[in-house]
């Protein structure tokens, strides 16, 4: 393994510090006042601040602390959060971002901008004349110094004890001294109760506590900056003395600080910050390890690889007349099984974190297109294999930038239809079988098939007059180049992008359908198989090769009598309980040159409302395939989705279902249109 | 192919060595040679499993150590007639470079002989005329004795063969 690489360790902490202020911005949108978001808003933008200070972006330290001072104020209540503010600092939030991935680009004008922007929705809304916005380099000075504070100092009893592991990762207690006397007068003092005996003391741990007699002008507040970056894991108390008591408080021994202070002002400074109240937040944070993708990737293959082996094993137990045998071997088969849908679990991720962007997008979107748009989401724990999610980030931004751009009407248009004035964009997901479904549906005008034919035509996608049953006309719209805004806009219309989601899906082995209602919305779903590593898979003979079909796309097996087979000549359809399936001969498309089996089975596979039986000489059973791409040299042969190996060390191919069933309704298109 | 791409490639391969270390094999009596640095490994005849549909150079594969790898008959590429498998044939595990990955590749031979050593002063661009054999396909030809060696240029020959095979 690479050693890590601490400007990436930062830009990957940052992405989640942006996403995690951006959600709270969000929400604060919703609840101006909620006290625990603006605070939560705060501590993101403190953080971001503290570790791009640590990690040499000073540009994005300097920035980011002056959005920290103006939300702090707002923290404190001295100016209300409002809409303008919001905005100002999703604004500055993203070049921030900026910041990060480009630390010396020229950004200063940029900087200047939005700080002034943002001051001017922070002084703007002041409602108090006490509060003067100050000129952008002294804003720091000012607002740190709230101006409630007492001029003549207040006394605080400051104890506390660093964990031992301290100095190891890095923290200097000496600073976090001299801080505290720069905020005022202090008086130190050593609390070495807990240093032990020479033979059993590390000389890395720390075993020292403080006890710091503090007088300063500044607030309370300041002094938690002081122990911010550390107050997660420090034993702090921190209690504020009438000033007459203040050498009373002195002349207590150290060992005093740990009891509770008597005084009656110890109501007032109950920490804010103090750890006892950490966990109401740190608690919505499940424990998390970072692991580097490509590391579970490696596992992957390891599990795959034991799949394998472990198929050969029970190939060779069940041959075996060994009881013994057949027991280890049935444990072990459990076992990898357990493994493997256990290290499938570890590759999910929940939808929730690929929706969460969208909040964002449709903010904006809705400050552009002055469109009234209410975004919901549906099924945000529905969990996927980490790769797809990555890859469907894209196609989902043009989705839905296309649903709100051509979809959604203009506020007044939808009165004057009757509908409620906020357009709705559902982005929902949600598991069937082994696919899941990801759908983006709105509630606008719909997709004008007339439109889209005619843009088809002119561009010569299809003849004038062909006939297209409704789900290709819509499917058009996926074509290259295609667009039906009359108008190239900023967010869309240039015809690029719905292209692009119809690649990308596909490649992840899924399929897209369109559904749409004139004046009522459309609705797009993406149907992407659940996982791209391992599947269960059904195992079929056709003439001497094995093949395997994916078990989720099964509906059924049947036989296909002699009579039938006889029959269905010439018409390849077969009547499934009053309804028409096609189906394929597997020897035929394969060219095995082989007679058929006496007894042929048929497998009826579907995807979606489609279905397709595919003729196989025998269904020998399910195996659990590993799957393994096809080589290059085999991308023109669309049939095979990939290849798997057999326990017998031999190659299986894997069967594209999506391509197959798109061949038989073809076919069936063809007979239709033929008889 | 005009002469200065001949040349060019014929100095791509000898990369101002003096001398080319090298597998040799023979298919249908010619004698050929593959650069030993990307020979991965020699195997005895495996099952190979048939893939319909695709182009009959590259009709198969084969489970090579857990990766499912296609195996090519260069013998499709040189106009050669398929001949049976004997107990001297060996499929030799090539790396390749196809458009810009790297990409394992089996190929079937009749036999193998041995890793040794070309010199360069002995070697010679494929003649443009007088030879049954798309000269691109071929990197050079090396005098050994009376007779000569073939060094494919196997990249050319992936990279066009299916496409034409198949038109």
């Amino acid at each position: 393994m690479t050693s890590l690489d601490p400007i990436q360790v930062f830009r990957t902490e940052a992405a989640e510090l942006f996403e995690q202020i951006e959600s709270g911005l969000l929400d604060l949108l919703n609840d101006l006042s909620d006290q625990d978001t603006i605070d939560a808003v705060f501590r993101g933008l403190h953080t971001l601040k503290g570790s791009g200070a640590m990690f040499g972006f000073e540009a994005l330290a300097a920035f980011t602390h002056h959005c920290e001072t103006a939300f702090d104020r707002v923290r404190k209540g001295q100016v209300p959060a409002t809409d303008e503010l919001v905005a100002a600092v999703l604004d500055a939030q993203d070049h921030m971002k900026a910041l990060v991935s480009t630390p010396q680009g020229d950004h200063e004008d940029a900087s200047n901008r939005l700080l002034a922007a943002l001051h001017a929705a922070v002084g703007g809304a002041a409602t108090t004349g006490h509060v003067v916005t100050p000129p952008l380099p002294q804003a720091s000075a000012q607002a740190a110094a709230p101006a409630s504070a007492p001029a003549k100092g207040q006394a605080f009893h400051i104890a506390f004890r660093l964990p031992a592991n301290a100095m190891i990762n890095g923290t200097n207690p000496l600073g976090l001294l001299d801080e505290l006397r720069e905020l005022g007068e202090c008086t130190v003092k050593a609390d070495l109760s807990t240093i032990p005996g020479l033979g059993s003391l590390e000389p890395t741990d720390l075993y020292i506590g403080w006890s710091v007699d503090l007088v300063t002008e500044q607030g309370r507040d300041a002094i938690d900056d002081v122990f911010i970056f550390v107050m997660d894991d420090m034993d702090i108390k921190v209690t504020e003395v009438a000033p007459v008591e203040a050498k009373a408080a002195e002349a207590a021994p150290a060992a005093k600080a740990a009891s509770p202070a008597p005084e009656a002002t110890l109501q007032k400074a109950e920490p804010a910050k103090a750890p006892g109240n950490e966990p109401k937040h740190g608690g919505k944070q499940a424990e998390n390890v970072r692991v580097p993708a490509e590391r579970l990737d490696e596992l992957m293959d390891r599990v795959g690889e034991l799949v394998i082996a472990q198929s050969r094993l029970s190939q060779l137990a069940g041959s075996s007349a060994d009881l013994h045998l057949r027991a280890v071997s049935e444990d072990v088969e459990r076992l990898s099984g357990e493994l493997r849908d256990t290290m499938m679990v570890l590759r999910m991720v929940p939808v929730g974190s690929l929706f969460g962007r969208f909040r964002r997008l449709v903010h904006d979107l809705a400050r552009e297109t002055g469109k009234v748009i209410e975004l919901e989401t549906e099924g945000e724990t529905t969990e996927v294999d980490k790769t797809v999610i990555e890859r469907l980030a894209d196609p989902l931004v043009h989705l839905v930038r296309n649903s709100i751009d051509h979809g959604l009407e203009p506020p007044d248009e939808r009165v004057a239809a009757g509908k409620d004035k906020t357009g709705r964009v559902i982005l929902s997901a949600r598991q069937s079988g082994g696919e899941v479904i990801i759908t983006i549906k709105d509630d606008g005008r719909g997709i004008n098939r007339d439109r889209v034919r005619a843009k088809a035509e002119s561009s010569g996608l299809i003849q004038p007059g062909q006939m297209l049953t409704d789900q290709e006309l819509l499917q058009l719209i996926f074509q290259p180049g295609f667009s039906t805004a009359a108008q190239v806009t900023n967010l869309s219309g240039r015809g690029v992008g719905m292209d692009v989601v119809k690649k990308t899906v596909e490649a992840l082995r899924g399929v897209i359908d369109v559904r749409s209602e004139n004046g009522r919305g459309s609705e797009i779903s993406l149907r992407i198989p659940l996982t791209l590593a391992i599947i269960d898979g059904l195992l079929v003979r056709v003439g001497a090769g094995s093949y395997v079909i994916p078990l989720s796309a099964v509906e059924e097996c049947l036989e296909l009598s002699l009579e039938d087979d006889l029959r269905s000549r010439g018409r390849s359809f077969i009547s499934l309980r009053d309804n028409l399936v096609p189906f394929l001969r597997l020897r035929e498309l394969f060219e095995t040159g082989t007679p058929p089996d006496r007894y042929q089975k048929m497998v009826v596979i579907s995807t979606g409302d489609a279905r397709v039986g595919l003729v196989v000489d025998q269904i020998i059973g399910d195996h659990q395939t590993v799957i393994k791409s096809m080589s290059k040299l085999h991308h023109d042969v669309v049939t095979f989705s990939g290849a798997t190996i057999l326990g017998d060390g031999g190659v299986a191919l894997i069967l594209d279902v999506t391509h197959l069933v798109a061949v038989g309704q073809y076919q069936e298109a063809h007979l239709r249109a033929a008889g | 192919m005009n002469p200065e791409t001949v040349k060019h490639l014929f100095d791509h391969v000898w990369k101002d060595q003096d001398e080319l270390s090298v597998l040799t094999f023979s298919l249908n009596g010619e004698t050929f040679a593959i650069e030993a640095i990307n020979v991965q490994e020699i195997l005895d005849l495996l099952p190979e499993t048939r893939v319909p549909g695709a182009k009959p150079f590259v009709a198969g594969v084969i489970n090579f150590r857990g990766r499912v790898i296609p195996i090519a008959d260069l013998r499709r590429a040189f106009g050669m007639e398929a001949t049976e498998a004997t107990i001297d044939s060996r499929i030799v595990v090539v790396e390749l470079t196809l458009e810009g990955e790297p990409c394992l590749v089996g190929l079937r031979t009749d036999k193998v002989h041995e890793v040794t050593t070309l010199p360069h002063a002995a070697a010679e661009p494929p003649p443009i005329v007088g030879m049954r054999w798309r000269p691109d396909f071929i990197h050079c030809l090396v005098r050994r004795g009376t007779d000569f060696v073939i060094i494919p240029n196997l990249e050319v020959i992936f990279s066009t063969q299916p496409a034409r095979s198949a038109a």
